[in-house]
């Protein structure tokens, strides 16, 4: 089961994080549901995790380092989607949307 | 715990009670409170009294702390109770007490009556602070304080604009004095490297510094007790400062404050015995503020500003005798002249409250009937000021007479003149208050009333006092082995006294006769004119000279237009011209460029969040730009 990601050639792990990444990016950029942006950061996050478990095997590190940081990213991603929910939840109650372009009384 | 403690300690707690609660607590419970605070600070230091009698160089001090301190220079708050400051304070005390009693009764109506209290308490606070403090910087706190308190009590009723206005001009009068005082302490600081009463005086002693220097320092400090004692050409606040309520123009006008200046050259003696230029400054200053006040006040019709002139008018034969080098005799017109002082101000304040607040003496008249114990003590008051024999102010007039006599013919001749207006002006306040006929048509003469029983007791305590205060320094030719006073302020003020031993009996008899006689003559003058022809001052302004002096020798207007007139008329160009022109064109010239760049700027900034991110990604993808080419 291993030997199967261990035979994918590393560029075609760059590939697929750089076309996570982006639609992610793209995500961010031109959606305006909030849920969906939240979702978009999760995906660019997820593109870095998946590049940087990529690259420990690539690299045959033995302490895993890259995988360390995989799991501390995934509970900081975990806690900020708390959060960042909770406030949507938040709007979403004081403005029944939950569209962001809507959020612009800062602006004045 | 220490006497000075407490001396000093009670009346701030007075202050700081009514301060606080005053305005939650009955109006009998918080005059109660800054009566009894003084009146006990009064008693200890007449307990202290005893032992200073018993040894001449006793003393008690008061270290508390240091204020500042640089490398070799130390700043101590530090008190001294010595013979001067003890005699000092227990006239402040005193007559303090005398007057808070007096002011119960005066401001029982007054909504402000725990604040006046307050402020009293406050002041005799201060005015303790200036007396007993050890140094000159303890002496210049005191000296700012009294200011404020006379500043906070003459602006009392601040509604009233002008009294206001009068509060500003003493303030401002006093800080032109102080600025003088301050620039004698910088250079006592210079000279001396402390400002200890004690070291600095010992230093002067020995002859350490020239006596250009001690000039100087003398002059400046004299400067300040120019604007404190209300002395030309700094004397112009004093009238105007009657706006505040009677009790503080008794106490802080007459009584104590303004004896401030003359109490700075008394404790400065040491200084001032071997700084000639300065006597003469003080002398020449003294003798003309004498004389000028004097004539004003001829020709006043407010019953407290005649009182105030008379105040200043003196002040300067004080600060003639200080010139002369006699602090004893100086101290000693302090004393009593703070009796009748004390005594015609209440007086007054007794007869205002009697017309229901009415202050012009043509109005009055004929109260004599009306107000027996205001009257009778007002009398006394008088006699007692133009130096009516053996009451308290012929001895200390005589003895600044005499002094003048051996120091200067012409001064001496002045000061008689002077001596005779005084008589005059005072002659003419009695007769046209208290004889003739009542002119008050607005206000019933049946309703004029003598005042209530708290204030007419102050008045015969001060009564007693003034006819008898003269006890407490009697001249040669009563006392052989000199008066009380003197003989008190020996080891205070030590070689300084000048001796009246030169004059022979013969002369100072000649001398008390032309007292005698001007006291007689400026009685006939005033009978005659104010009694038997009935003369009452007229509504008019005369011309010629008795207008010049009518109008106070414009003094105000010379002051207004060399000095408040320009500055004015400097401000308002600042204002309309430079304001606008200037510093505008400036300030608007730089928003205007602001607000441009800030324009361009501002499309960037249009609340959607996804241009944001757009710029935030295009700034990474920037950033890494420079990170691959580089």
């Amino acid at each position: 089961m291993l030997g199967i990601f261990q035979n994918i050639e590393i560029s075609h792990y760059i590939y697929l994080s750089c076309v996570l990444f982006c639609i992610g990016l793209f995500g961010v950029l031109f959606r305006r549901n909030a849920i969906i942006l939240l979702m978009c950061i999760e995906l660019m996050l997820n593109s870095v995790n998946l590049l940087m478990a990529a690259f420990t095997e690539y690299m045959g590190d033995q302490n895993a380092n890259g995988q360390m940081f995989v799991f501390f990213i995934m509970v900081v991603a975990a806690a900020e989607a708390a959060v960042g929910l909770a406030i949507l939840v938040m709007v979403y109650r004081n403005t029944k949307k939950t569209d962001v372009s809507f959020l612009d009384s800062l602006k004045d | 715990m220490n006497t000075l403690s407490i001396i000093l300690g009670l009346p701030l707690l007075g202050f700081i009670i009514n301060g606080i609660f005053g305005s939650k607590i009955p109006k009998s419970l918080s005059g109660g409170i800054g009566t009894i605070s003084v009146f006990l600070s009064f008693v200890f230091s007449l307990m202290a009294l005893p032992m200073f009698i018993e040894n001449p160089d006793y003393t008690v001090k008061l270290d508390l702390f240091t204020f500042l301190s640089f490398d070799t220079f130390n700043l101590r708050v530090a008190f001294t109770l010595d013979r001067l400051s003890l005699w000092m304070t227990l006239i402040v005390t005193g007559i303090g007490t005398l007057i808070h009693i007096y002011s119960i009764s005066y401001m029982k109506e007054d909504e402000g009556f725990y604040k006046f209290f307050a402020y009293l308490n406050f002041f005799i606070f201060n005015m303790l602070l200036l007396i007993l403090g050890s140094n000159f910087i303890m002496l210049f706190f005191g000296w700012e304080g009294v200011g404020l308190c006379s500043y906070l009590l003459i602006g009392f009723w601040y509604k009233n604009a002008d009294y206001g206005k009068a509060a500003r001009k003493a303030f401002i009068m006093n800080r032109i004095g102080d600025l003088g005082l301050l620039l004698g302490i910088f250079m006592i600081i210079q000279q001396f490297g402390t400002l200890e009463f004690a070291t600095v005086f010992e230093e002067i002693n020995k002859g350490a510094v020239s006596v250009n220097t001690l000039n100087a320092i003398g002059i400046l400090l004299f400067i300040g007790a120019m604007g404190k004692s209300a002395q030309i050409p700094l004397f112009t606040w004093l009238p105007d400062a009657m706006a505040g309520p009677t009790p503080v123009s008794a106490l802080i006008h007459a009584a104590t404050m303004v004896t401030a200046g003359i109490y700075l050259v008394i404790r400065c003696s040491a200084l001032y015995v071997l700084s000639p230029i300065a006597n003469e400054v003080i002398i020449w200053t003294g003798l003309s503020t004498a004389i000028v006040a004097a004539l004003i006040g001829l020709k006043q019709n407010d019953i407290k500003k005649v009182l105030a002139y008379s105040t200043v008018s003196q002040l300067g034969f004080m600060f003639v005798a200080l010139g002369c080098g006699a602090y004893t005799t100086a101290l000693f017109h302090v004393t009593t002249h703070a009796f009748f002082k004390a005594l015609l101000f209440l007086g007054a304040g007794s007869v205002i409250h009697g017309m229901h607040h009415e202050q012009d003496i043509r109005k009055m008249g004929g109260l004599k009937s009306k107000m027996p114990v205001t009257y009778f003590t007002f009398l006394i008051g008088t006699l007692a000021i133009t130096g009516f024999p053996f009451l308290s102010g012929f001895f200390s007039k005589d003895e600044i007479l005499t002094i003048a006599f051996n120091h200067n013919i012409v001064v001496y001749i002045l000061l008689v003149g002077s001596a005779l207006l005084t008589g005059i002006y005072m002659f003419r306040l009695l007769f046209v208050t208290f004889y003739g006929e009542y002119r008050n048509h607005h206000y019933a003469f049946e309703k004029v009333h003598e005042s209530p029983r708290l204030m007419t007791l102050p008045l015969m305590i001060l009564a007693v006092l003034s006819i008898f205060g003269g006890l407490l320094n009697l001249p040669h030719y009563l006392q052989h082995e000199g008066g009380i006073l003197q003989n008190w302020l020996k080891p205070v003020i030590g070689l300084s006294n000048t001796s009246q031993h030169e004059i022979s009996f013969n002369t100072e008899m000649i001398l008390v006769s032309i007292a005698v006689l001007v006291f007689v003559t400026a009685l006939l003058l005033t009978r005659m004119r104010y009694i038997s022809r009935k003369h009452i001052p007229q509504e008019q302004t005369p011309t010629g000279v008795l207008g010049i002096i009518s109008n106070k020798f414009y003094f105000d207007e010379i002051y207004d237009f060399v000095f408040v007139k320009p500055f004015e008329t400097m401000s308002i160009w600042l204002q309309q011209v430079f304001e606008l022109k200037v510093v505008s064109k400036i300030s608007y010239g730089i928003h205007d460029i602001l607000r441009f760049f800030g324009g361009l700027n501002k499309k960037i900034q249009n609340g959607n969040i996804e241009y944001y991110l757009m710029f935030m990604v295009i700034g990474v993808l920037i950033l890494l730009g420079f990170n691959f080419f580089n």
